[in-house]
């Protein structure tokens, strides 16, 4: 038996470090680490000599100074007393606020347009496609100051509900009114015993889940399927409203009234955060509507006739074989958009909305002239948003994508 | 006994069908009144298309187009649209502060851009690629102006460092890295020593130039189109790049393109150019300071290059890894490979996506009214804060969204006939 001889091993020249491909990869990546290293010494070193020359430093301790500015919408108790980082904290609230309120209309909005543009009514499809089609092509910048201009200039001022017969008169009765400083809406008054109300609703809702789980459970050991819907509406309406009546009504609404020249009390929703949170959702909107039309169109006809001939009917062929497979494929998309939407909410100062751009990084940022600190944070507050977002989007396709080979 | 059975002898002619099933009333039977849902979605349809179309028509057509100022408009009638804002602002709406004596020179620019897109959208025309080529460097020269040499220099040290590319790889060596590195030095030396003293000499010999037009006097359409094209063209080969640098497999290349991605996608535009805008003097050397509109080109680029590089991915991950397998087993180089197997296929599928990201930085150029610089939406605010038109919204508005509209939406029918031609299965 011979053994295999093996080739004559070349002896190592200079050259091989650029020409064989063992080492190629290995001095390109060394030679890639340092032009980056050097490169960023380089961005570092410019950053400390025109520091320097500036006669400035790099601390944060400007979060801790006195503000002394206001902020018109805060969702936590702040004055021009407050800190710098108070006033970020602000801006921060008012940039999830936006996000969150955009984000729930876009999708309601974004699912009833992708469906209906999916619709057999000739006249429908193609109303929801120009819709679709007019968000999308025009900047967001545009519809922000658009809907603020339709807000602020076709609205009635607060005066004009004024008198025995007013120009302008309150919504749902005599409740909303929409001027050009806003628009007014009651608020809950929370009495005593509302806790309890709170407490009640809470525990109807877990009883719901357990219910529904309950529920899933039955159908997936007997088959049989229990009427999931109407009992955990029930169970999650019922109790609250027999406590709420039984205790006296301890929730009120505060309606808003005119005083002067404005309107007083009840929940003010300021133009620009209407206009914001407004153009976000419809612009956003416009894209759902295309994410939800590709998902469901992207499960297979064969699914929903196997279905058919399978016996089940419509609704349940809808909830029980396409919609899980559309969602598969229009959840981690949509995900994004509501980042896109989050990220977009930054455009507020064409509105002068107070969102963390208009505090941290525009009033702080100027009065401190701590540009680099200011923009720092506002860039890690942006990309912590966002990397929570994308792990979720991970989280969610390795625990639901389907599983092959 | 009579036969009572019938027989029919003769074949009945075909019965015209039900009038409710076909013609306007079978269409309108089928597509619009189908079901109670339908018919009561199609009366509310009709209903809302009426009252906009009520309120628009007479509103657009009635619209004056020559007075003053829109409080002349309102005296005439204030029901119907100003248009005299557009009539008398247009020039600035789509060259900004370009110098008037000069505006042939933006609007030359655009009918080049269109010719220069021709080769490259449609290959039928791919024999006129070379003006695609030269096409930058004119628009640049056409736009800012100075001497044709400084421009021409760029080309010309480009050119001689691909041909000695070329040549060193055909005639020498065998070694792509090694030919790429010698090119480079070369050229890099042209540009340092060679270049300055060569413009000076072609300025005396035979001077060509255009008055200089400053950045700062860009504006409207003009910068829109400069900041979006530039973006456009720029961002697509850098996206190509970080999308293989994000699917490579070596560690440090791989972390950079990972590292560079997630932030520029992390964080919103705006501050982007923020930093571009005030941040940037700190990070070069004491003293640089350049220009304005190229910063701003940098981080749109940059920023869409991210997005690019993630849609392109994606295109990566949907081909079946047989590609790959069979194009190392026939020989092919890592480049090789990319460029005749995978990038063919992967930027076929994600054309939808490609498109999408350049619309969206279409319209994201937008955003550098913020850093107030004179786009058409910051151009907007100007006209609304002069006396005379003080008061206006939507007559601008529309008219700058139409504009947007057209370019964004042309961009997304061509991709769809893109689609479509490249479709090779059913």
């Amino acid at each position: 038996m011979s053994s295999p001889t093996l080739p004559p091993s070349e002896s190592f020249k200079f050259s091989m470090l650029l020409s064989d491909t063992r080492y190629r990869g290995m001095s390109l990546q060394v030679i890639t680490f340092i032009i980056f290293m050097a490169v960023f010494f380089w961005l570092v070193d410019n950053t400390i000599k025109n520091l320097a020359l500036l006669d400035k430093d790099v601390s944060f301790n400007f979060l801790w100074l006195r503000a002394g500015y206001d902020i018109n919408q805060r969702l936590i108790p702040y004055t021009n007393d407050s800190t710098h980082g108070m006033a970020a904290l602000v801006g921060i609230l008012n940039t999830l606020l936006v996000a969150f309120v955009g984000c729930i209309i876009a999708t309601i909005l974004g699912l009833f347009v992708g469906i209906l543009r999916l619709s057999k009514n000739w006249i429908v499809a193609k109303l929801m496609s120009a819709y679709i089609e007019g968000f999308r092509n025009v900047p967001i910048l545009l519809w922000i100051v658009m809907v603020f201009a339709l807000l602020t200039e076709f609205t009635p001022a607060p005066r004009a509900f004024k008198g025995a017969e007013p120009e302008a008169t309150m919504l749902f009765f005599e409740s909303v009114a929409i001027t050009n400083r806003g628009t007014y809406f009651p608020a809950p008054v929370l009495a005593e015993g509302a806790y309890w109300l709170l407490l009640c609703f809470g525990l109807s809702i877990v009883a719901a889940i357990y219910f529904i789980r309950y529920a899933n459970k039955q159908k997936k050991d007997t088959g049989k399927s229990l009427p999931t819907f109407w009992v955990s509406s029930l169970v999650i309406v019922f109790p609250t409203l027999i406590l709420y009546f039984a205790m006296g009504q301890p929730v009120s609404l505060e309606y808003p009234y005119l005083k002067g020249f404005n309107f007083k009390d009840g929940i003010h929703l300021r133009n620009s955060f209407l206009a914001l949170t407004l153009a976000l959702a419809f612009y956003t909107s416009a894209f759902i509507a295309e994410i939800v039309r590709a998902g469901i169109m992207a499960v297979s006809k064969g699914q929903s006739e196997a279905a058919a001939s399978l016996g089940l009917r419509p609704n349940k062929i809808m909830s029980l074989i396409i919609l899980p497979q559309a969602l598969r494929i229009i959840v981690p998309p949509l995900i994004s958009n509501y980042l896109n939407l989050t990220k977009n909410s930054s455009l507020a100062i064409a509105v002068g909305y107070m969102d963390v751009r208009g505090t941290l990084g525009g009033i702080t940022l100027n009065q401190t002239g701590r540009e680099l600190e200011s923009m720092l944070l506002l860039m890690g507050f942006y990309l912590a948003v966002s990397l929570l977002i994308s792990s979720f989007i991970n989280y969610f396709n390795r625990s639901f994508q389907i599983v092959v080979r | 006994m009579t036969n009572i059975a019938f027989v029919r002898k003769k074949e009945i002619p075909p019965s015209a069908p039900p009038i409710t099933e076909v013609g306007l009333i079978g269409w309108l039977r089928q597509n619009l009144f189908s079901s109670w849902l339908n018919a009561i979605l199609t009366v509310l349809s009709v209903y809302f298309i009426v009252i906009m179309l009520w309120d628009f028509i007479p509103w657009a057509y009635g619209g004056h187009w020559n007075t003053k100022s829109l409080r002349e408009c309102l005296d005439l009638d204030p029901d119907v649209a100003c248009f005299s804002v557009l009539a008398a602002r247009w020039k600035q709406l789509l060259f900004g502060l370009y110098p008037a004596e000069e505006y042939w020179r933006p609007t030359l620019t655009f009918i080049f851009l269109l010719l220069a897109i021709v080769p490259i959208l449609f290959p039928k025309f791919f024999r006129f690629f070379w003006f695609s080529i030269i096409y930058p460097g004119l628009a640049v020269w056409l736009l800012w102006g100075g001497s044709f040499w400084s421009i021409s220099i760029v080309y010309i040290g480009l050119t001689f460092g691909t041909l000695l590319f070329l040549s060193l790889i055909r005639r020498y060596l065998k070694n792509y890295m090694i030919a790429a590195i010698l090119a480079f030095l070369f050229t890099a030396v042209f540009f340092l020593f060679i270049s300055n003293p060569l413009v000076a000499l072609l300025n005396v010999i035979l001077p060509i130039s255009l008055p200089f037009v400053e950045s700062l006097k860009m504006g409207g359409f003009t910068l829109s189109l400069i900041v979006g094209v530039t973006g456009i063209v720029a961002s697509f080969p850098i996206g190509i790049l970080l999308a293989l640098g994000r699917q490579s497999n070596l560690p440090v290349i791989k972390m950079i393109c990972v590292g560079f991605i997630e932030f520029i996608r992390g964080v919103p535009l705006i501050t982007l150019l923020f930093v571009a805008s005030v941040l940037l003097n700190y990070f070069l050397p004491p003293g640089t300071n350049f220009d304005i509109v190229l910063r701003v080109v940098i981080m749109v680029t940059l920023f869409s290059a991210a997005y690019m590089a993630e849609v392109i991915r994606g295109g990566l991950a949907g081909l079946p890894l047989g590609q790959h397998e069979a194009s190392a087993s026939l020989g092919l180089t890592y480049w090789q490979s990319q460029r005749l197997i995978i990038m063919p296929q992967a930027l076929k599928i994600s054309i939808p996506g490609i498109v999408n990201t350049f619309i969206g930085l279409f319209k994201d150029t937008t955003l550098v009214s913020i850093i107030s610089l004179r786009d058409p939406v910051g151009l907007a605010s100007t006209i609304r804060a002069d006396q005379k038109w003080n008061g206006i919204y939507w007559e601008l508005y529309v008219a700058i969204g139409l504009m947007f509209f057209i370019f964004c939406w042309g961009m997304s029918q061509y991709s769809q006939y893109l689609e479509r031609k490249l479709k090779t299965d059913k």
